[in-house]
């Protein structure tokens, strides 16, 4: 019985992978999360060039999750690529955000001759303009950063979100572009407002909320895609221990993204590795695709 | 929301705002909240508590956030999340605590959960005699010594020379330290190479403050949530305290 698995030719140590945008600036904290058993790790979204974000509040807590516009703040991908280079051995999937097919391309070359198993297209960030869901909004566009990567020769996941267009649209495109699988979901986008002061609580007004509030839109998400569609699916939103990562599974993931629940806490990894790993065994499964083919 | 009860002036820059709430007066030395001024920014701040229920940030204006929080009025309203992090590890014997600025804040909250000023040393590090706060109230936790980097009060020189001094003399069983960056890298490291236990507690830029966002790590550590305290010897293996610190968009550069 083993936690390994591949998904779209990425090899994963175990089902759970550690989400773009958390704890993503030092590889000394990616290294002691695959330590902590996460499967894979993904980057904060890089762009071509490093943005610092927007100022604080940029978090704030919300209906039993967390609401977030850290605008994408990022090393940028060169940068970021130096880091990977000077620390070999810490294999990371790199996430990208980005308006076009030539600026995509030109980071993802960037990377050559590193360990990265794949690179996951932002598709979905809600709270900063002409990228990420407005780029996830125009499947035609999606259409073409695909085939774009795919002619450079590397792994795509496309990472979709809840934005104004149909995201199935979305899931479409990249899947006959040619990515190789499909992270769902992102943040939803929302707000706060507090009540005393009359402002809203983040400084951009608008962020995306994550956590456990999201959970069943995601799990949602994720059947809807994988009854209409082949494409692997990696489920992302709220999983916050080894139940959740089941749940994903068996709505159709082939493995998951955590987030929010591991602020503060590297040991989710390992603990959703052992809660899986009992309830295949009680199961009588050996890999975590029959988890999958359960449902 | 909390609201803001009183403010008063320590020197030309800073300021102590007082506020009552439970959650933060029962806040342990070295931990911080992440508090929101409407309209002016967010930004993590050590903790002090004293009176009963009560609670207070000691805050030297420089940026934009600190700025805001500088210029509320008693009545205003804040916001305030925490107390996070985790707290000193209080040793048996003599101890010397060390504050260079608002570092000073959890030096106060140590010395009083100490509560025994015969075994402490309060070390007041300040650029200059106007710099230098709470030295009144520190003088009933324990023996104190001011060090001016221009010599206009106390001793003459840095608190890391200080400090030096002090250590050499063999006198204290732990060291605790909260300043600027150099100047901690400077005392831990004279601590560590005499041998005596030493603990800083560390300020990094923060968003989240609860170990999501990833901006206050330091090598493979997280202040807000594996900190904000950290032994010596677990700073000097990150390879980047005192050393190396992330600009806004997470760029590693040098001090």
């Amino acid at each position: 019985m083993g936690l390994a698995t591949r998904v779209a030719g990425i090899d994963l140590a175990g089902p759970a992978m550690l989400a773009s945008g958390i704890l993503g600036i030092s590889m000394d904290v990616f290294r002691r999360l695959l330590d902590s058993g996460a499967g894979a790790v993904v980057s904060k979204s890089l762009s071509a060039e490093p943005r610092e974000g927007y100022p604080n509040p940029t978090m704030a807590e919300a209906a039993g999750g967390w609401l977030n516009a850290v605008g994408l703040s990022n090393p940028g991908a060169p940068n970021f690529a130096n880091m990977m280079r000077g620390a070999p051995g810490v294999p990371v999937v790199v996430s990208l955000v980005g308006s076009d097919p030539d600026e995509f391309v030109s980071m993802a070359r960037l990377f050559e001759g590193l360990e990265v198993p794949a690179f996951e297209l932002n598709l979905s960030c809600p709270h900063v303009e002409k990228v990420g869901l407005e780029v996830g909004d125009d499947p035609e566009l999606v259409s073409r950063i695909v085939r774009s990567l795919k002619g450079a020769g590397v792994r795509v996941i496309a990472k979709v979100g809840l934005g104004s267009s149909d995201y199935l649209g979305t899931v479409r495109a990249a899947e006959d572009a040619g990515a190789d699988a499909v992270t769902a979901i992102n943040t939803v986008r929302a707000m706060s407002i507090d009540v005393h002061s009359g402002r809203p609580v983040l400084s951009n007004g608008f962020g995306g909320l994550s956590g456990p509030p999201i959970r069943p839109i995601a799990v949602r998400c994720v059947r809807e895609i994988t009854s209409r569609h082949e494409i692997p699916v990696i489920g992302c939103g709220g999983v916050s221990c080894w139940e959740d990562a089941a749940e994903f599974l068996l709505a159709g993931a082939s493995a998951v993204q955590v987030g929010t629940a591991a602020g503060g806490n590297p040991g989710i990894f390992a603990e959703i590795n052992s809660g899986i790993s009992s309830y295949m065994e009680r199961r009588g499964y050996s890999e975590i695709s029959e988890v999958r083919r359960a449902a | 929301m909390v609201r803001v009860t009183g403010v008063a002036d320590e020197t030309p820059t800073v300021r102590t705002i007082r506020f009552e709430d439970p959650g933060m007066a029962a806040a342990l030395p070295g931990q911080f909240a992440m508090v929101w001024v409407p309209g002016g920014g967010e930004l993590p701040m050590s903790v002090m508590a004293g009176d009963p229920g009560g609670a207070a940030f000691t805050v030297r204006r420089h940026g934009p956030a600190s700025t805001a929080l500088y210029g509320v009025d008693r009545g205003d309203l804040i916001g305030v999340r925490g107390p996070y992090g985790n707290t000193f590890d209080v040793r048996e014997g003599r101890l010397l605590l060390a504050g260079g600025g608002t570092g000073m804040v959890p030096m106060m909250r140590l010395a009083m959960r100490v509560a025994d000023p015969s075994r402490v040393v309060i070390l007041m590090g300040a650029r200059t005699a106007p710099e230098v706060i709470f030295e009144r109230a520190a003088a009933a936790l324990g023996e104190v010594v001011i060090s001016t980097d221009d010599g206009s009060r106390g001793e003459e020189g840095t608190a890391v020379d200080a400090a030096r001094r002090l250590l050499g003399s063999g006198r204290f069983s732990a060291a605790y330290v909260c300043g600027p960056e150099p100047m901690m890298a400077g005392i831990v490291a004279e601590a560590r190479s005499r041998g005596v236990f030493v603990q800083a507690s560390i300020e990094r830029p923060m968003k989240c403050g609860v170990g999501i966002c990833g901006s206050c790590c330091m090598g493979d550590r997280l202040v807000c949530s594996d900190g904000t305290v950290f032994d010596g010897d677990r700073l000097a293996a990150t390879g980047e305290f005192g050393a190396i610190y992330r600009d806004k968009a997470g760029i590693a550069r040098r001090y």
